[in-house]
């Protein structure tokens, strides 16, 4: 656990004071204060491109008041630079009125371990694995012809105070380990991408095993692809494998039930509570609570103990994921899903694992009802447009299926849909629930965060599949 | 304040003394102060202010081949010398890579061009909330919009970097931003929309009503949006979409793309690469230019750049790195492209429309369908349907989808050019593109 006040002529005691001046008449707000270490070694190319190492100190100091959020953040933690940030605050709450809520959830569970998963492992035995990948891969066929690997690691410690002095804290350890090969054979060059992640230790993590295995799954999509044939155009029905698949739900849905977008009405689901947003059979939950995954977290970033979020329950809309302020506007309670990419960003209602949960259909089912169709087994990235409902994601390995069987593969295609009437098109909810591997970031508003996915495969009645074979 | 020339200069000779000291045979530096201050609105009411001071530096250390880097923003002089340390015995066991290394001291820039990217002009938040409050007020002059939401930013920033070579250069740049997006909703269907303005002087950002009138007039255009069935057919990028080819174009030309061979414009340098009437140009000492710079992010000076001229690659955007790997010498492109435009096309902007029967105008496009190693590119779009020079109708929910080898070459170009941001395109026709729909 880091000491913010180890290095600095500001005193807890000072802090506590400067918080309580300028939050005593706020509804909200706290000073939350991070200790960042990541680094990134890079491979590409045969060679080791890049070793960097960053430490990254900083504070936020947050009121609210109302609706109105006045943050202010530095990377300088001192009397001075506190109070002007304290001065900057109260400047834009002059009139402000508030009762200060002091409630906020007890934790002693704990998601992963207070570790530095950067000193846990030396630089030396991490450059010998990405080279041992440059080879392995290299020497596994000929049209191999680049390769890039990356281990990126991090410890973030923070350290939330509120008003009154209640402190909260939390050490956060991630890694991330990914490879990329190409292939070019022919003159056609496909690329193929894969990785793994979490929050824990590279150690017992990267075994032999291991990075083989995400070696051999980058090889095999972009062997898939080195074959893949243009992609049809048009409405049609489509099968998602399980587990990664799953940004469909993060994107197509989960961005409409954050609490802000629905508070602002600007969201398609704001006026859908408890009514039917789903086929029956469909259970969506947002969990913040799995062991060592990516998107789990002990308490979030105002400090709240996160949860196990329904959000869709058998069709039927539940709940909304919320932070303090969003909860407190619609008269609910945080549901823990309160995050910030930094101390340089404001919270806001963010997802954690976004999970569609198992229902009775085998994936073959679903394949051998399929006359004129795509199966799509992993995607690239996928953006939503939150008002209109619509969204899309890329798919970096899909084919065709006819006649109820699996044909070739087939090019890098985007799929369209609208988010609201999607899932009123699964049809059938298969049996074989996966998590990803643990390489989820979610964008919203500039801050990007780690999350994690999961569901099993399911059949889509009706999506637009954009390729070019009309 | 930001800090000044002089606290960021002592920084970076800190650090550069140190490495040297500690066994860097050479090293680079950059220090860098930012302060931004922001108000948002929302529906006419304050909703958001947010102050932001923002110091950090970044090291480069070598070893004679061997690299290695590191950052923070903590500038206190212990953790510098425990990071450079770190830095130091980092690079000590990474293997060495014979390309590694600063500049050619030829190529430094010298002379630093002042290209007029500092207003001094503070603007208080009370008035920024003046401008806010115009703006949303204008913005919602419609019963079909239902929610606004707006935003001013003031940006100051200043930095240094600094060379174990005796490159010691840096300077200020302001940015002022205003944005807007509306919700408009009637029976059928809810939309949003935006327009921004952003520029380095405060005097040169659009009007709030000029913002409102674009911002409102854009989204309830977009209401009760109709489906397309699946054709192949001409596409009409609007600007702020047509910028997006040639972003799509300078990473297909980076040096790192070409040298890795991850590129489909790779080996094409010398050949047609567009059609014949197409030229692109990276122009950096742009007066008050969004992506002007006297030198690039290692140093080197950076001179305007004919990308392609009559349609023919004529560069590649080159660092020294990949400068070395690839046997060129850097053109002050480490960091990208600075203020990347096509030149105007012939026709005006009604002719282009009325160039085909039946167009598709599309003035958005989500996703990340773009694959620079096979040129291969399908996104989704939201736009408009054209039929006989005139727009028929709003349209969603469908796809593009072609290849940038052949969309390069059925491209034409409006002559409407303006700068707003640092990449920009007239707009811009593809013929042939496929369209999936319903």
């Amino acid at each position: 656990m880091s000491n913010f006040f180890e290095k600095t002529d500001l005193t807890r005691k000072d802090a506590e004071n400067i918080i309580s001046e300028t939050l005593n008449k706020c509804d909200d707000g706290e000073l939350y204060l991070e200790d960042s270490k990541s680094e990134s070694i890079l491979l590409d190319d045969n060679k080791i491109k890049s070793s960097s190492y960053s430490s990254d100190l900083g504070f936020g100091l947050r009121a609210i008041s109302g609706e109105i959020v006045a943050y202010s953040h530095s990377n300088e933690i001192s009397k001075d630079s506190l109070n002007q940030s304290s001065k900057n605050l109260q400047s834009t709450l002059k009139s402000s009125k508030g009762t200060y809520n002091h409630e906020i959830p007890k934790t002693n569970k704990n998601f992963y371990n207070d570790i530095n998963p950067i000193e846990e492992k030396d630089l030396n035995s991490k450059l010998e694995v990405l080279n041992k990948v440059n080879d392995y891969l290299r020497s596994k066929d000929s049209n191999v012809k680049q390769v890039t690997s990356s281990f990126s690691g991090e410890q973030k410690s923070i350290e939330i105070i509120r008003l009154g002095g209640q402190s909260i804290t939390d050490v956060r350890p991630l890694v991330r380990f990914n490879v990329s090969v190409m292939l070019e054979k022919n003159g056609r060059k496909e690329t193929g991408v894969y990785g793994i992640g979490g929050r824990q230790s590279y150690d017992s993590y990267l075994d032999n095993e291991n990075w083989k295995n995400v070696c051999d799954e980058a090889y095999r999509i972009a062997s898939v692809n080195l074959e893949s044939k243009p992609a049809p155009a048009g409405e049609m029905k489509v099968v998602l494998g399980p587990g990664w698949p799953a940004i469909l739900i993060h994107e197509a849905i989960g961005h409409g039930l954050e609490g802000d977008f629905n508070r602002k009405k600007t969201s398609a689901f704001h006026d859908l509570m408890g009514q039917r947003v789903a086929s029956e059979g469909v259970t969506i939950v947002d969990d913040g609570t799995i062991d060592k995954r990516r998107g789990s977290l002990t308490i979030d970033d105002e400090g709240t103990p996160t949860e196990r979020t329904v959000l869709i329950e058998n069709g039927i809309l539940k709940n909304f994921m919320q932070d303090r302020l969003n909860a407190r506007l619609m008269k609910t309670k945080s549901t823990g899903n309160g995050r910030r990419e930094s101390y340089k960003h404001v919270v806001l209602p963010r997802m954690r694992n976004t999970m569609m949960l198992s229902g009775k259909n085998t994936q073959d089912e679903m394949i051998s009802s399929v006359d004129k169709g795509i199966f799509a087994v992993s995607f690239g990235g996928g953006q939503v447009d939150i008002t209109s409902g619509k969204f899309v994601f890329n798919c970096t390995e899909a084919y065709e299926i006819i006649d109820g069987k699996i044909g070739s593969p087939i090019k890098g295609a985007t799929l369209i849909g609208d988010g609201p009437s999607i899932l009123k098109e699964v049809s059938m909810v298969g049996n074989d629930m996966m998590l990803d591997p643990g390489i989820g970031t979610c964008g919203k508003a500039g801050q990007g965060v780690p999350v994690g996915v999961a569901q099993p495969s399911i059949l889509i009645d009706k999506m637009t599949v954009g390729g070019t074979k009309l | 304040m930001v800090k000044d020339q002089e606290y960021l200069r002592n920084k970076a000779s800190y650090c550069l003394d140190l490495a040297k000291k500690l066994g860097a045979t050479s090293a680079s530096v950059s220090v860098g102060h930012s302060i931004s201050e922001s108000v948002s609105f929302r529906n006419k009411v304050l909703d958001e202010s947010n102050r932001s001071d923002n110091l950090g530096v970044s090291i480069t250390t070598y070893i004679d081949k061997k690299k290695s880097s590191i950052s923070s923003s903590n500038l206190l002089d212990k953790n510098i010398k425990t990071l450079i340390e770190k830095c130091i015995e980092t690079t000590k066991i990474t293997p060495e890579d014979e390309f590694n290394g600063l500049p050619d001291k030829n190529l430094l820039a010298n002379k630093i061009k002042d290209l007029d990217l500092y207003d001094e002009s503070h603007i208080e938040n009370d008035k920024k909330i003046e401008y806010l409050k115009e703006l949303e007020i204008a913005t919602s002059d419609n019963d079909k919009i239902v929610n606004t939401e707006s935003g001013f930013t003031e940006n100051k920033s200043n930095f240094i970097l600094a060379s174990s070579d005796g490159f010691c250069e840096g300077y200020k740049t302001s940015s002022f931003t205003a944005s807007c997006v509306a919700v408009a909703k009637d029976d059928k269907s809810m939309e949003r929309d935006y327009d921004y303005t952003s520029k380095c002087f405060l005097s040169d950002i659009k009007s709030s009503s000029h913002l409102a009138k674009e911002t409102r007039e854009k989204t309830i255009k977009k209401l009760s949006p109709k489906k397309i069935g699946s054709e192949k057919i001409n596409i009409i990028f609007d600007k702020r979409i047509a910028s997006s080819l040639l972003s799509a174009f300078a990473g297909a030309i980076s040096g790192s793309a070409i040298a890795r061979g991850t590129s489909f414009l790779k080996d094409k340098l010398g050949e047609q690469v567009f059609s014949q009437n197409i030229n692109i140009i990276d122009q950096p000492d742009i007066l008050k230019g969004l992506g002007s710079r006297p030198f690039d992010s290692e140093g080197v000076k950076t001179e305007t750049l004919k990308l392609v001229e009559k349609g023919q690659l004529k560069s590649y955007l080159v660092d020294t790195y990949n400068g070395k790997k690839l046997n060129l010498k850097s053109n002050g492109r480490c960091g990208g492209t600075s203020n990347l435009f096509f030149e105007n096309g012939e026709l005006s902007f009604d002719e282009l429309l009325k160039s085909n029967s039946k167009m598709i105008y599309v003035t958005e496009t989500i996703g990340h369908g773009t694959n620079l190693v096979t040129g291969d590119y399908s996104v989704g779009a939201a736009g408009f349907l054209i039929e006989n020079g005139e727009f028929k109708y709003p349209i969603n929910e469908f796809t593009i989808a072609g290849n940038f080898k052949e969309m390069f070459n059925n491209l034409t170009l409006a002559n409407d050019l303006e700068f707003q941001y640092s990449t920009n395109s007239p707009t811009a026709m593809v013929e042939g593109m496929v369209v999936a729909g319903k």
